[in-house]
């Protein structure tokens, strides 16, 4: 039956044609029209042809108009020959160092396709975990558009050759003395070289000058900062003295300050610390106790502890808090061998007591490594004092200049610059026309650090290595190698480094050094060791100081904040942006005073003052209203003020403060007398947060450590909802269906308690994910674009509840929490079901994404974020002559993230958890067949926060970080942040534990 | 067929005729402007200017040029979108509702409402599109095949809700709008004297006949899009309220909100229909058409909105302080009491106190009276927007992220500009199209029996009855 039916594809099958039977076996057994399209078929009429050539027509014209619009060619050029450590697209770390004015920090920095990109902590180091924000900004600086290309002779643009030619010749012939003025340099091999390079002179002197200087401390402590070790204190105690913030190596005492801070339910132990100071510093603002005293009454205070430790009784002036006092002496006395004062002040009598309170309680060989001092600070001010006199007499034949700027930051610039005039020779490293080099007759600029050699001996014992990462980008040379060339030394500064280090080298050299190079730190010393001077004043003699401190008037203090420091750096945009840790302003330094001066002056914020110095002169700066500065102080920040073609970022903002530091003896002490005159003009001030109380809201814990150690389940505040069925948490209660994470899920731990509030993380993140400046019009019109930003909240005064106007003020001595506040990635997020376009969804690994090409700009996610963390690009960033920034320039750009887009206009954007660490992470994992390795994959703020207080991991794997973490701090200390909205964060929060006396 | 009551005011007074309305409605079309109209156009055309500039800066510089923040990340964009939407719902209820409900006076009105409608929804639109950040990728927000992937718009955002409602609600307004303006057209079409008018009057008249045929289609199809654009009226704010309903933010997070955001649409809508009313009726001299029972009629339904709105804001503050959230409870002390309390007592004054003035009927029945009451009303509801948003916004949840929003040039140069936009659209459509419904309003006369018919014999086929059925079929050329 079957076969004999019989179907046909067609009727010419039917009929089996020959002509059909001929093509039955091809592919296409019609006829195709391939002829017809080319108008050569005989059998087709005039209107197919017609057709087809409008088709044609058509399409030619099409073609034509696409081939017209040529994109724009970039040319990726490939190695000839691939050198053979760098893959195209794969970054290489080496290990390096950064020293800049006192801030120690162990760095790899990450170089993809030959370009420094990011500063990462050097886990190797011994001495920090992690960066100071200086350190992850220092990157920025290497593409400074505004550092100089060539050598300068009188301001004009010369060749290497004729300015050695010049100099050797000029060096043979010179009269008098010879001076190199360098800030503290903490290399061995280069303070060897440039006595080397001295020894020729008949008189040479290495002056060490540094702009915020601790001549005192060094001056009390033969010459040395003393070991200081944090971590083994029980009670520290600090007088003037931002270790934390900006004093001096701080990434190092941040790190062991946060050891004795940590807590958990097995360690319910932790340091308590006083602080006595003028100014709310952001050491001063994690302190448990926070006396406000005036500049004047630091020298009574000290005298106060040294009387109370020592058991001598004695008087104590000044208006300051003495119940303080007592309770510091007698957790001093009760901590002996466990407690630490330090203090900032650059008063000798000040420094003589504190290190006498040092001996008295114990500390030296326990919490002050006597063997180990630092060398982060070595500046002398009698020095340099001396040599401004020397100049001023003529009695100068040359001076060098590395890494010092006294025609900008001495108090006595002016004589600076008369006595620069009388100078035959001046030269300076500058790495452009700064104040000092604008009066030099040559500038031979330093390479920038990720360019050079060099080594680092930041403590006794320590050392550590600094590698060339990119080839010098202009023609610049290291001020060593110019050094070695002017002393007729053929050795290039690599082989004097690498030969001054066979001393301490043990077995094969090489494998030494390459070891060396490749760590980045050794253990090892090179230092000479020094002789102590001996303190000429004596504790008694200090201490007898003490009750002649009197004086009406305003005093002022000169302070470095974290970000801008002494100004060298000021030109880095990421750090004028940076958000100052306490007062949250940028771009600029004003007139920090307290609230009772400022309605007595009727000042209010942004008002602008006029400062006027005890020398005559005055600066005009806008008034910020600081909570906790002391009664009858105002405080200025050093590093403004700038007024230089040659660093366009810095110039115009603020007035420069150092002439407010006064010369008293050898010393030059950082605070003055001056009077203060309300002018008419106001002075918006740009601060990332205006508001600055939490509103009795309970969106950032705190508790004692009383009630923590009574149980540590009752400190943290825990949201319940009302339910039919009694009180629920939040995320039992939910309308929606929750994700399931089969892979991993990314998660954050922030604790409370370790996080001092630094800002390291956002300059970090800004870094790592391409993130513009704004600019000051911009921060002030609150946009600036950081993906992180620490939330820094003050107590308010003593309010009713309720009473909403009341709690807006801040107390005049507040407490101060931080918080970091970034995409806390919502595992219900409300930003994700708003977008129209489905711009920002959720990842299979618990990450809030954003697709940025998808993103058309309505803002709602940004409107609907309890949060608050998106940031929109309001204008194009890049590329754009409005924001002249390292995004507008080609030198600048080299700079950014390879593996992130950086964002156009209208698009809004915000943390990612740095996915492409994550995605880079898991592709190398899956590359080697296996699951990523908790601690693999990190964040950019995690990684460089300098106390570890924020833990990123994969919350689906027991045993990472994050998920032991948050086992052992569940109900605990463990928070989400708006727990009651049940938007379900990825980020946790450990709530903050005060040690209060 | 219905029976009106002789005792009954009359809904359009002075002793019309048809022939009367006719050269009343037509008088604007067909003579030159006056110079009132050009006047009025010339300022217009000076807003329209403005608003072009603002929006070259907006889309060529970026959304930076306003005052915006990464905290108040709307203000006046939306205000001002919301504001037009809400605006434009007099037009459909008129025209609509009132259509099913049988109130005859609308019809005198609904011609203009209806433009205003529609012209509000265009100023409106231009903020959904103007206050994105990439404007020309806007297509994207519509559920469009592409070859992006497997990309879709996300059906949850009410921001997609948003262009459902508004395209739909613009779209059946204007074709409603379009099928009341056709046998009107054909009128003009007919007197027409010039070879371009009675050209463009043909083609937009669509060939109407006016035959028994088409005015039963006529009918027909106003029945049934009055019938779909009744639950627009309902619908389009209640989806634009939504964008702040379902959303977290303290102040915005609230169930009232659809009620409460169509009778303040319903309230603003009647707000501006009054004032452009008065404007109109006197500069065309249209008084007859555009009574004071027209006008008091409205003014009732201004009290009636008017009080829910006040109730309204009555229950959010309650709801705010018996619910026990203290950041909703924040939120309302921070409208009354924070640093944007003069905008919210600006909208309590405007909305809740002046429209409580229409209670005494001299007031209500006040041209001067209305019109001031009318740009308080616009004024206030403006407000309302402005302070839902803003002050929602700019004092959420966290402190640390509170910021104060204020406008730019640019900003106050969109939205005067949208206002430009809209009169000169508007006073266009007063030139070229008649601006009352000449076939409706002859429709509503009293019956022939009081009316003097000295030149019109086919007024006597009219008798009788006055209503809106397909009965009257011959009066269209007249």
């Amino acid at each position: 039956m079957q076969d004999r039916i019989k179907y046909w594809k067609g009727i010419e099958e039917l009929e089996n044609t020959p002509e059909f039977a001929k093509h039955a076996h091809n592919e296409f057994p019609e006829f195709l029209p391939v002829n017809e399209t080319r108008g050569e078929s005989s059998s087709a009429g005039a209107t197919p042809a017609r057709r087809d050539f409008l088709k044609l027509l058509g399409f030619g014209f099409a073609a034509a108009t696409l081939a017209s619009c040529e994109a724009p060619v970039r040319k990726a050029i490939p190695y000839l020959n691939k050198p053979v450590d760098l893959d195209p697209g794969v970054a290489n770390w080496y290990a390096s160092t950064y020293f800049a004015n006192g801030d120690y920090n162990s760095i790899l920095v990450k170089s993809r396709d030959g370009r420094p990109i990011k500063i990462e902590p050097n886990p190797s180091s011994t001495l920090v975990i992690g960066t100071s924000p200086r350190a992850q900004a220092s990157v920025l600086g290497l593409y400074d558009n505004n550092r100089l290309r060539t050598p300068l002779i009188k301001g004009k643009e010369a060749k290497w050759e004729q300015v050695d030619r010049e100099i050797a010749s000029r060096l043979g012939s010179v009269n008098g003395k010879v001076a190199f003025v360098s800030s503290t340099i903490i290399s061995p091999t280069t303070k060897k070289l440039i006595n080397e390079f001295g020894a020729r002179f008949a008189n040479f002197e290495h002056v060490v000058y540094d702009a915020n200087s601790a001549s005192a401390l060094l001056g009390a402590n033969g010459g040395v900062v003393p070991g200081y070790d944090f971590s083994k204190a029980n009670i520290v105690v600090g007088i003037s003295a931002d270790f934390l913030g900006s004093w001096m190596a701080q990434s190092v005492f941040a790190n062991q300050y946060i050891q004795k801070r940590k807590l958990s339910s097995d360690k319910k132990e932790m340091s308590r610390h006083y602080q006595f100071e003028t100014i709310m510093s952001l050491t001063g603002a994690n302190a448990d106790v926070r006396v406000p005293i005036k500049p004047s009454e630091e020298l009574a205070v000290v005298t106060a502890l040294y009387n109370g430790v020592t058991g001598q009784g004695g008087s104590t002036t000044g208006n300051f808090d003495k119940k303080a006092i007592a309770n510091a002496v007698a957790d001093l006395k009760a901590n002996s061998g466990k407690a630490l004062v330090v203090s900032g002040s650059n008063d000798p009598a000040v420094q003589t007591l504190v290190t006498a309170i040092n001996q008295a309680i114990g500390a030296e060989g326990a919490t002050i490594d006597t063997a180990a001092p630092f060398f982060v600070k070595q500046g002398n001010d009698a020095q340099m004092l001396r040599l401004i006199n020397e100049m001023n007499a003529g009695s100068v034949g040359a001076v060098f200049f590395y890494n010092a700027n006294p025609a900008y930051d001495h108090p006595l610039a002016d004589k600076v610059v008369s006595g620069l005039k009388k100078v035959g020779l001046k030269v300076s490293f500058a790495d452009r026309v700064e104040e000092t080099a604008a009066l030099s007759d040559y500038v031979t600029p330093d390479n920038h650090y990720l360019e050079s050699w060099n080594d680092a001996e930041p403590k006794r014992g320590i050392l550590s290595l600094a590698q060339p990462v990119i080839s010098p980008i202009f023609m610049t040379r290291q001020m060593q190698d110019s050094l070695l060339k002017w002393s007729n030394n053929k050795t290039p500064f690599y082989e004097y480094l690498r030969n001054n280090w066979r001393g301490i080298a043990s077995g094969d050299f090489n494998k030494f050094w390459e070891k060396s190079v490749h760590d980045g730190v050794v253990n090892g010393s090179l230092f000479p060791a020094t002789t102590a001077t001996a303190n000429t004043l004596t504790a008694a003699a200090a201490a007898s100081r003490a009750n002649k401190t009197a004086g009406t008037g305003i005093e002022a203090v000169v302070y470095e904040t974290v970000a801008i420091g002494t100004g060298a750096e000021a030109n880095n945009p990421w750090l004028q942006e940076m958000a100052d840790p306490i007062s949250k302003a940028t771009w600029s330094n004003y007139v920090a005073m307290p609230r009772k001066m400022a309605d007595e002056m009727k000042v209010v914020q942004g008002d602008v003052l006029k400062v006027k110095l005890a020398n005559g002169k005055s600066i005009e700066l806008p008034a910020l209203i600081q909570p906790g500065q002391a009664q009858g102080t105002i405080s200025i920040a050093m590093g403004y003020g700038r007024n230089l073609e040659t660093m366009p970022v810095a110039k115009g903002l603020g007035a420069n403060a150092f002439p407010i530091a006064t010369v008293a003896g050898n010393n030059i002490i950082y605070s003055g007398k001056v009077e203060l005159e309300k002018t008419n003009a106001t002075v918006e001030i740009a601060q990332m947060q205006t508001h600055h109380t939490i509103m009795d809201r309970n969106v950032v814990q705190e508790n004692t450590l009383a009630n923590y150690k009574k149980n540590p389940k009752d400190v943290t505040e825990y949201v319940r909802l009302a339910t039919h069925e009694g009180p629920a948490k939040p995320s039992t209660i939910s309308l929606w269906d929750d994700y399931e994470y089969k892979n991993h899920h990314w998660g954050m731990v922030i604790d409370l308690n370790s996080c001092i509030g630094c800002g390291a993380c956002t300059i970090s993140c800004q870094a790592e994910n391409n993130i513009p400046v704004v600019g000051k019009q911009e921060v002030q019109n609150r946009r600036e674009m950081h993906w992180m930003r620490i939330d820094r909240y003050y107590s308010a005064v003593e309010h009713e509840e309720g009473d909403y106007a009341t709690m807006e003020d801040p107390a005049e001595n507040p407490s101060v929490i931080f918080q970091p506040m970034l995409c806390q990635h919502c595992n219900h997020a409300p930003c994700e079901t708003v977008c129209p376009v489905a711009a920002t969804m959720h990842s299979s690994e618990g990450i809030n994404q954003m697709a940025y090409n998808r993103c058309v700009g309505t803002r709602y996610c940004a409107n609907n974020c309890p949060y608050k963390v998106r940031r929109f690009n309001w204008f194009a960033y890049s590329n754009n002559d409005k924001f002249d920034y390292n995004m507008n320039n080609d030198l600048g750009k080299m700079v950014l993230n390879p593996d992130v887009v950086v964002r156009a206009r209208g698009v809004m954007e915000k943390c990612s958890f740095c996915v492409q660490r994550v995605q880079l992470g898991k592709l190398d994992a899956k590359r080697e067949n296996r699951r990523p390795k908790d601690g693999e994959i990190i964040t950019a703020c995690a990684q460089s926060c300098p106390t570890n207080a924020i833990t990123f991991g994969d919350m689906l794997d027991p045993e990472s970080r994050v998920s032991q973490l948050l086992a052992r701090e569940q109900g605990e200390r463990a928070f989400h942040v708006l727990d009651e909205l049940n938007v379900q964060p990825n980020v946790t929060y450990l709530t903050k534990i005060r040690n209060l006396a | 067929m219905q029976h009106v009551s002789p005792i009954r005011e009359p809904l359009v007074t002075g002793g019309k005729t048809y022939h009367d309305i006719t050269e009343d409605v037509c008088r604007q079309v067909e003579a030159k402007p006056n110079a009132r109209w050009a006047a009025a156009f010339a300022v217009a055309l000076v807003g329209l200017a403005i608003f072009l500039y603002s929006v070259y800066r907006t889309l060529w510089y970026g959304i930076g040029e306003w005052g915006l923040n990464k905290t108040v990340g709307w203000a006046w964009d939306i205000t001002n979108f919301v504001w037009w939407v809400g605006i434009g719902h007099a037009g459909t209820l008129i025209s609509a509702i009132l259509l099913l409900f049988r109130q005859k006076w609308r019809t005198s009105i609904n011609r203009a409402a209806e433009a205003m409608t529609i012209f509000a929804v265009i100023c409106a639109a231009m903020f959904p599109v103007l206050h994105m950040g990439r404007p020309w990728l806007a297509y994207w927000v519509l559920p469009l095949p592409n070859t992006f992937g497997s990309l879709w718009v996300n059906f949850n955002s009410p921001l997609l809700w948003d262009v459902f409602a508004i395209s739909t609600y613009f779209s059946v307004s204007l074709v409603f709008w379009y099928i009341g303006l056709i046998p009107d057209f054909a009128t003009i079409r007919d007197r027409a004297t010039g070879p371009i008018a009675r050209r463009a009057y043909t083609i937009l008249s669509m060939n109407w006949t006016g035959s028994a045929k088409a005015w039963s289609r006529y009918e027909t199809v106003s029945l049934i899009l009055a019938g779909l654009a009744t639950p627009l009226v309902l619908s389009v704010h209640t989806i634009v309220s939504m964008d702040f309903a379902t959303s977290v933010i303290p102040g915005w997070h609230t169930t009232i909100f659809p009620p409460y955001f169509v009778a303040g649409a319903i309230f603003s809508g009647f707000a501006m229909v009054l004032t452009l009313m008065i404007i109109t009726r006197k500069t065309f001299k249209l008084e007859d058409y555009i009574t004071l029972e027209h006008v008091e009629s409205m003014n009732k339904v201004i009290i009636l909105t008017g009080s829910i709105v006040g109730i309204a804001y009555t229950t959010e503050f309650f709801i705010a302080w018996y619910s026990g959230v203290e950041y909703e409870a924040y939120a309302f002390i921070n409208r009354a009491t924070g640093p944007y309390w003069w905008a919210y007592w600006s909208m309590m004054t405007c909305n809740v106190i002046t429209p409580q003035l229409f209670w005494f009927r001299k007031i209500r029945r006040s041209l001067t009276a209305t019109f001031i009451i009318s740009i308080f009303v616009n004024i206030g509801m403006w407000f309302e927007r402005f302070v839902i948003i803003v002050t929602s916004l700019h004092r959420d949840y966290l402190p640390s992220s509170w910021a104060m929003f204020s406008p730019t040039s640019i900003d106050i140069g969109v939205y005067v500009g949208t206002i430009g936009l809209f009169f000169t659209l508007f006073l266009l459509f007063a030139k070229f199209f008649p601006v009352v419904n000449m076939a409706e309003v002859k429709a509503i006369l009293k019956s022939s029996s009081e009316v003097k018919h000295n030149h019109h014999a086919h007024a006597n086929t009219m008798h009788g009855t006055a209503t809106d059925s397909n009965t009257n079929t011959h009066h269209s050329n007249d």
